[in-house]
Protein backbone atom coordinates (compact mmCIF):
# COMPACT_ATOMS: atom_id res chain seq x y z
CA UNK A 1 0.00 0.00 0.00
CA UNK A 2 1.38 2.96 -0.45
CA UNK A 3 2.15 5.80 1.87
CA UNK A 4 -0.46 8.64 2.60
CA UNK A 5 1.24 12.15 2.52
CA UNK A 6 -0.45 15.06 4.45
CA UNK A 7 0.55 18.67 4.40
CA UNK A 8 -0.17 21.24 6.59
CA UNK A 9 -1.07 25.02 6.59
CA UNK A 10 1.83 26.85 4.29
CA UNK A 11 3.42 23.85 3.27
CA UNK A 12 0.42 23.51 0.93
CA UNK A 13 1.54 26.88 -0.98
CA UNK A 14 2.59 25.40 -4.29
CA UNK A 15 2.68 21.56 -3.77
CA UNK A 16 -0.55 19.67 -2.67
CA UNK A 17 -3.10 19.21 0.49
CA UNK A 18 -3.03 15.14 0.34
CA UNK A 19 -1.04 12.91 -2.07
CA UNK A 20 -0.08 9.09 -2.18
CA UNK A 21 3.28 8.57 -2.70
CA UNK A 22 5.04 5.13 -3.35
CA UNK A 23 6.39 2.70 -0.42
CA UNK A 24 9.74 1.53 -0.61
CA UNK A 25 11.05 -0.71 2.43
CA UNK A 26 13.73 1.43 4.54
CA UNK A 27 11.93 4.98 3.22
CA UNK A 28 12.57 8.11 5.95
CA UNK A 29 10.44 10.58 6.88
CA UNK A 30 13.15 12.65 6.34
CA UNK A 31 13.61 11.00 2.75
CA UNK A 32 9.77 11.85 1.67
CA UNK A 33 10.38 15.37 2.81
CA UNK A 34 13.27 15.53 0.64
CA UNK A 35 11.86 14.36 -2.24
CA UNK A 36 8.74 16.86 -2.05
CA UNK A 37 10.89 19.46 -2.11
CA UNK A 38 10.49 20.90 1.13
CA UNK A 39 13.36 22.72 3.25
CA UNK A 40 14.10 20.21 6.27
CA UNK A 41 13.68 23.74 8.07
CA UNK A 42 10.29 24.07 6.89
CA UNK A 43 9.25 21.27 8.69
CA UNK A 44 8.83 21.47 12.32
CA UNK A 45 5.92 19.02 13.41
CA UNK A 46 5.99 15.13 11.98
CA UNK A 47 3.15 12.71 12.67
CA UNK A 48 3.11 9.13 11.82
CA UNK A 49 -0.25 7.68 12.16
CA UNK A 50 -1.23 10.32 14.31
CA UNK A 51 2.01 10.08 16.33
CA UNK A 52 4.33 12.43 16.70
CA UNK A 53 7.63 11.40 14.49
CA UNK A 54 11.05 12.36 13.76
CA UNK A 55 12.93 13.39 10.74
CA UNK A 56 14.91 9.88 10.78
CA UNK A 57 11.75 7.56 11.57
CA UNK A 58 11.06 4.85 8.95
CA UNK A 59 7.91 4.42 7.32
CA UNK A 60 6.00 1.46 7.22
CA UNK A 61 3.47 0.24 3.99
CA UNK A 62 -0.09 2.38 4.46
CA UNK A 63 1.16 4.31 6.94
CA UNK A 64 0.02 8.53 6.92
CA UNK A 65 2.67 11.06 7.32
CA UNK A 66 1.42 14.08 8.18
CA UNK A 67 3.91 17.35 8.14
CA UNK A 68 3.45 20.84 9.96
CA UNK A 69 5.73 24.51 9.84
CA UNK A 70 6.54 26.00 12.43
CA UNK A 71 4.87 28.64 13.94
CA UNK A 72 6.09 31.51 16.23
CA UNK A 73 4.60 34.39 16.07
CA UNK A 74 2.66 36.19 18.59
CA UNK B 1 -8.92 53.02 49.29
CA UNK B 2 -9.00 50.15 50.86
CA UNK B 3 -6.60 47.58 51.77
CA UNK B 4 -3.96 46.37 48.78
CA UNK B 5 -3.84 42.64 47.66
CA UNK B 6 -3.94 39.83 48.68
CA UNK B 7 -4.95 40.99 52.33
CA UNK B 8 -8.32 40.90 53.01
CA UNK B 9 -9.23 40.99 56.20
CA UNK B 10 -11.59 43.45 58.05
CA UNK B 11 -10.57 43.61 61.47
CA UNK B 12 -14.34 44.18 63.62
CA UNK B 13 -17.12 41.26 63.10
CA UNK B 14 -19.72 44.47 62.88
CA UNK B 15 -17.69 46.42 60.68
CA UNK B 16 -18.28 43.01 58.21
CA UNK B 17 -22.19 42.72 59.10
CA UNK B 18 -22.83 46.60 58.49
CA UNK B 19 -21.07 45.73 54.85
CA UNK B 20 -23.88 42.84 54.41
CA UNK B 21 -25.74 45.34 55.52
CA UNK B 22 -25.26 47.62 52.71
CA UNK B 23 -25.15 45.37 50.07
CA UNK B 24 -28.24 43.30 50.85
CA UNK B 25 -29.70 46.87 51.35
CA UNK B 26 -28.27 47.78 47.75
CA UNK B 27 -28.55 44.45 45.78
CA UNK B 28 -31.41 44.86 43.53
CA UNK B 29 -32.57 41.44 42.80
CA UNK B 30 -29.54 39.54 44.26
CA UNK B 31 -27.39 42.05 42.10
CA UNK B 32 -25.15 44.69 42.84
CA UNK B 33 -24.48 47.83 40.53
CA UNK B 34 -20.94 49.63 39.58
CA UNK B 35 -22.66 53.00 41.25
CA UNK B 36 -23.58 50.53 44.57
CA UNK B 37 -19.63 49.04 44.21
CA UNK B 38 -18.50 52.34 44.29
CA UNK B 39 -20.57 53.57 47.25
CA UNK B 40 -19.48 50.62 49.24
CA UNK B 41 -15.65 51.31 48.38
CA UNK B 42 -15.78 54.62 49.75
CA UNK B 43 -17.95 53.82 52.88
CA UNK B 44 -16.02 51.33 53.56
CA UNK B 45 -12.30 52.06 52.84
CA UNK B 46 -12.31 48.37 50.85
CA UNK B 47 -11.22 47.83 47.23
CA UNK B 48 -13.24 47.07 44.29
CA UNK B 49 -12.12 43.57 44.59
CA UNK B 50 -12.84 43.42 48.49
CA UNK B 51 -16.46 45.11 47.83
CA UNK B 52 -17.03 42.39 44.82
CA UNK B 53 -15.96 39.13 47.01
CA UNK B 54 -18.13 40.10 49.78
CA UNK B 55 -20.87 40.23 47.80
CA UNK B 56 -19.93 37.09 46.04
CA UNK B 57 -19.96 35.40 49.51
CA UNK B 58 -22.95 36.85 50.83
CA UNK B 59 -24.44 35.70 47.28
CA UNK B 60 -24.76 39.24 45.87
CA UNK B 61 -23.88 38.86 41.85
CA UNK B 62 -21.93 42.09 40.54
CA UNK B 63 -23.88 42.90 37.37
CA UNK B 64 -20.94 43.10 35.37
CA UNK B 65 -20.62 39.22 35.91
CA UNK B 66 -24.52 38.67 35.40
CA UNK B 67 -24.29 37.68 32.11
CA UNK B 68 -21.72 34.93 32.81
CA UNK B 69 -24.90 33.02 33.76
CA UNK B 70 -24.73 29.29 35.12
CA UNK B 71 -21.32 28.67 32.94
CA UNK B 72 -19.82 30.68 35.93
CA UNK B 73 -21.10 30.50 39.41
CA UNK B 74 -20.18 32.90 42.27
CA UNK B 75 -17.58 30.26 43.84
CA UNK B 76 -15.90 30.43 40.38
CA UNK B 77 -16.09 33.96 40.05
CA UNK B 78 -14.85 34.56 43.64
CA UNK B 79 -11.90 31.71 42.97
CA UNK B 80 -11.01 34.12 39.98
CA UNK B 81 -10.87 37.01 41.75
CA UNK B 82 -8.95 35.66 44.27
CA UNK B 83 -6.08 34.01 41.20
CA UNK B 84 -2.89 35.94 39.79
CA UNK B 85 -2.25 35.01 36.45
CA UNK B 86 0.67 36.52 34.13
CA UNK B 87 0.54 37.39 30.28
CA UNK B 88 4.37 37.17 28.51
CA UNK B 89 3.78 39.58 26.04
CA UNK B 90 1.36 42.01 25.04
CA UNK B 91 0.95 42.06 21.47
CA UNK B 92 -1.13 40.24 19.55
CA UNK B 93 -2.05 37.35 21.03
CA UNK B 94 -1.12 38.99 24.77
CA UNK B 95 -3.35 42.54 24.45
CA UNK B 96 -6.56 40.07 23.80
CA UNK B 97 -5.91 37.67 26.42
CA UNK B 98 -5.32 40.88 28.85
CA UNK B 99 -8.29 42.26 28.12
CA UNK B 100 -10.48 38.84 28.14
CA UNK B 101 -9.22 38.04 31.78
CA UNK B 102 -10.14 41.50 32.87
CA UNK B 103 -13.26 40.74 32.01
CA UNK B 104 -13.45 37.48 32.81
CA UNK B 105 -12.40 39.01 36.50
CA UNK B 106 -8.54 37.51 37.17
CA UNK B 107 -7.94 38.91 40.33
CA UNK B 108 -4.33 40.05 39.52
CA UNK B 109 -2.43 39.69 36.00
CA UNK B 110 1.58 40.61 35.95
CA UNK B 111 1.66 41.64 32.42
CA UNK B 112 5.41 41.71 30.54
CA UNK B 113 6.61 43.37 27.39
CA UNK B 114 9.49 45.71 26.98
CA UNK B 115 7.97 47.13 23.99
CA UNK B 116 6.20 50.46 23.01
CA UNK B 117 3.45 50.29 20.67
CA UNK B 118 4.11 51.05 16.78
CA UNK B 119 2.05 51.76 13.79
CA UNK B 120 2.24 48.26 12.17
CA UNK B 121 0.77 47.06 15.72
CA UNK B 122 -2.78 48.45 14.53
CA UNK B 123 -3.73 45.89 12.18
CA UNK B 124 -4.06 43.06 14.75
CA UNK B 125 -3.04 44.45 18.45
CA UNK B 126 -6.23 44.90 20.48
CA UNK B 127 -4.74 47.74 22.51
CA UNK B 128 -2.86 49.79 19.70
CA UNK B 129 -4.90 52.55 18.95
CA UNK B 130 -3.40 55.82 17.10
CA UNK B 131 -3.58 58.08 20.50
CA UNK B 132 -1.07 55.49 22.07
CA UNK B 133 1.80 54.79 19.44
CA UNK B 134 5.30 55.59 21.13
CA UNK B 135 3.35 54.65 24.35
CA UNK B 136 4.59 51.46 26.59
CA UNK B 137 2.18 48.29 25.98
CA UNK B 138 1.77 47.61 29.41
CA UNK B 139 1.36 51.21 30.89
CA UNK B 140 -1.86 50.84 27.88
CA UNK B 141 -2.82 47.91 29.05
CA UNK B 142 -2.60 48.93 32.71
CA UNK B 143 -4.77 51.84 31.87
CA UNK B 144 -7.42 49.56 29.32
CA UNK B 145 -7.60 47.37 32.29
CA UNK B 146 -8.57 50.01 34.84
CA UNK B 147 -11.33 51.24 32.93
CA UNK B 148 -12.69 47.67 32.29
CA UNK B 149 -12.80 46.43 35.61
CA UNK B 150 -11.45 47.78 38.60
CA UNK B 151 -11.46 45.18 40.49
CA UNK B 152 -8.30 43.83 38.42
CA UNK B 153 -4.81 44.67 39.70
CA UNK B 154 -2.52 44.97 36.87
CA UNK B 155 1.20 44.79 37.55
CA UNK B 156 2.67 46.04 34.73
CA UNK B 157 6.50 44.76 33.80
CA UNK B 158 8.01 46.81 31.07
CA UNK B 159 10.89 44.66 30.40
CA UNK B 160 11.80 41.18 28.56
CA UNK B 161 10.83 37.97 29.81
CA UNK B 162 14.37 35.58 30.11
CA UNK B 163 15.35 32.84 31.70
CA UNK B 164 17.21 34.59 34.04
CA UNK B 165 14.61 36.87 35.90
CA UNK B 166 11.68 34.75 35.14
CA UNK B 167 11.64 32.86 38.21
CA UNK B 168 11.37 36.14 40.02
CA UNK B 169 8.93 37.78 37.31
CA UNK B 170 6.59 34.91 37.89
CA UNK B 171 6.73 34.58 41.79
CA UNK B 172 3.37 33.56 42.88
CA UNK B 173 1.71 32.88 39.41
CA UNK B 174 -0.67 29.98 39.16
CA UNK B 175 -0.88 30.02 35.68
CA UNK B 176 0.99 31.77 32.45
CA UNK B 177 0.07 33.30 29.01
CA UNK B 178 2.24 32.79 26.43
CA UNK B 179 1.95 35.42 23.72
CA UNK B 180 5.38 35.91 23.07
CA UNK B 181 6.82 36.46 19.20
CA UNK B 182 9.92 34.12 18.65
CA UNK B 183 10.53 30.84 19.66
CA UNK B 184 14.13 30.38 21.41
CA UNK B 185 11.91 32.69 24.63
CA UNK B 186 8.89 30.44 24.17
CA UNK B 187 11.42 27.68 24.88
CA UNK B 188 12.94 29.64 27.90
CA UNK B 189 9.41 30.63 29.05
CA UNK B 190 8.17 26.99 29.12
CA UNK B 191 12.07 25.76 31.05
CA UNK B 192 10.83 28.65 33.57
CA UNK B 193 7.60 27.65 34.03
CA UNK B 194 8.20 24.00 34.18
CA UNK B 195 11.03 24.75 36.93
CA UNK B 196 8.50 26.53 38.92
CA UNK B 197 5.44 24.00 38.27
CA UNK B 198 3.47 26.51 37.03
CA UNK B 199 0.83 25.62 33.57
CA UNK B 200 1.66 27.15 30.40
CA UNK B 201 -0.66 28.23 27.84
CA UNK B 202 0.97 28.17 24.48
CA UNK B 203 0.23 29.93 21.72
CA UNK B 204 1.51 30.90 18.32
CA UNK B 205 -0.14 32.43 15.15
CA UNK B 206 1.44 33.24 11.51
CA UNK B 207 -0.61 33.92 8.79
CA UNK B 208 -3.97 32.55 8.81
CA UNK B 209 -2.90 29.89 10.79
CA UNK B 210 -2.63 29.23 14.93
CA UNK B 211 -1.38 26.65 17.62
CA UNK B 212 -2.45 26.21 21.48
CA UNK B 213 -1.31 23.52 23.54
CA UNK B 214 -1.21 23.58 27.38
CA UNK B 215 2.04 22.37 28.94
CA UNK B 216 1.05 21.20 32.70
CA UNK B 217 3.91 21.16 35.11
CA UNK B 218 6.61 18.21 34.46
CA UNK B 219 5.74 18.03 30.75
CA UNK B 220 8.09 19.36 28.20
CA UNK B 221 5.53 20.29 25.37
CA UNK B 222 6.70 23.01 24.49
CA UNK B 223 10.00 22.32 24.10
CA UNK B 224 9.34 18.80 22.14
CA UNK B 225 7.52 21.38 19.84
CA UNK B 226 10.59 23.47 18.87
CA UNK B 227 13.34 20.72 19.90
CA UNK B 228 16.20 21.83 18.17
CA UNK B 229 14.76 24.78 16.13
CA UNK B 230 17.73 26.98 15.35
CA UNK B 231 15.49 29.73 13.59
CA UNK B 232 14.07 32.54 15.70
CA UNK B 233 10.39 32.99 14.31
CA UNK B 234 8.55 30.69 11.79
CA UNK B 235 6.14 30.98 8.75
CA UNK B 236 4.91 34.33 10.58
CA UNK B 237 8.13 35.72 8.97
CA UNK B 238 6.94 36.04 5.23
CA UNK B 239 3.30 35.23 6.26
CA UNK B 240 2.84 38.16 8.72
CA UNK B 241 0.18 37.86 10.94
CA UNK B 242 -3.63 39.45 9.89
CA UNK B 243 -6.10 40.68 12.58
CA UNK B 244 -8.60 37.39 12.80
CA UNK B 245 -5.55 34.97 14.25
CA UNK B 246 -4.57 36.40 17.75
CA UNK B 247 -8.09 37.16 18.21
CA UNK B 248 -8.89 33.35 17.99
CA UNK B 249 -6.01 32.09 19.65
CA UNK B 250 -6.02 34.59 22.37
CA UNK B 251 -9.81 33.81 23.23
CA UNK B 252 -8.75 29.94 23.31
CA UNK B 253 -5.53 31.08 25.59
CA UNK B 254 -8.15 32.46 28.12
CA UNK B 255 -10.47 29.54 28.46
CA UNK B 256 -7.68 27.40 29.20
CA UNK B 257 -6.41 30.17 32.03
CA UNK B 258 -9.96 29.96 33.07
CA UNK B 259 -10.43 25.80 33.23
CA UNK B 260 -6.69 25.87 34.62
CA UNK B 261 -7.75 27.67 37.48
CA UNK B 262 -11.14 26.92 38.43
CA UNK B 263 -10.12 22.68 37.82
CA UNK B 264 -13.06 22.07 35.17
CA UNK B 265 -13.42 20.66 31.60
CA UNK B 266 -10.95 19.77 29.59
CA UNK B 267 -7.34 21.42 29.03
CA UNK B 268 -5.26 20.88 26.00
CA UNK B 269 -2.48 18.71 28.33
CA UNK B 270 -0.47 17.01 25.53
CA UNK B 271 -2.61 17.92 22.42
CA UNK B 272 -2.55 20.37 20.20
CA UNK B 273 -4.56 22.11 17.96
CA UNK B 274 -3.53 23.34 15.03
CA UNK B 275 -6.22 25.82 12.75
CA UNK B 276 -6.11 26.94 9.28
CA UNK B 277 -8.42 29.58 8.97
CA UNK B 278 -7.77 29.77 4.95
CA UNK B 279 -9.57 26.51 4.91
CA UNK B 280 -11.60 26.36 7.81
CA UNK B 281 -9.90 23.31 9.25
CA UNK B 282 -8.64 22.20 12.90
CA UNK B 283 -6.53 19.21 13.39
CA UNK B 284 -6.04 17.55 16.96
CA UNK B 285 -2.51 16.90 17.50
CA UNK B 286 -1.69 14.14 20.32
CA UNK B 287 1.91 15.14 21.72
Amino acid sequence: MPITIKLFASLRRGRFDVKEWGYVPGLTCNRIIHDIGIPEKDVRLIFVNGRHASLEDQLDDGDTLALFPPIGGG
Amino acid sequence: MGTPWPSFHLSVEGDVKKIHDFLITHANGGVLTWAMEVQASKDFFLSYREVELIALEAGIVPVRYQKNGTTLSSADQIVLLKSHASVIGCGGLGGYVTEILARLGIGKMTVIDPDTFEEHNLNRQILCTVNVLGMPKVGVASTRVREINPAVELIPVRDSFSKEQGPSMLKGVQVVVDGLDNIPSRIELAQVCDAMGVPLIHGSIGGWYGQITTQMPGRHTVQEIFHDYSGEGGIEETLGNPPFSPALIASLQAAEVCKVLLGTGHCLTRRMLFFNMLDMEMETLEL
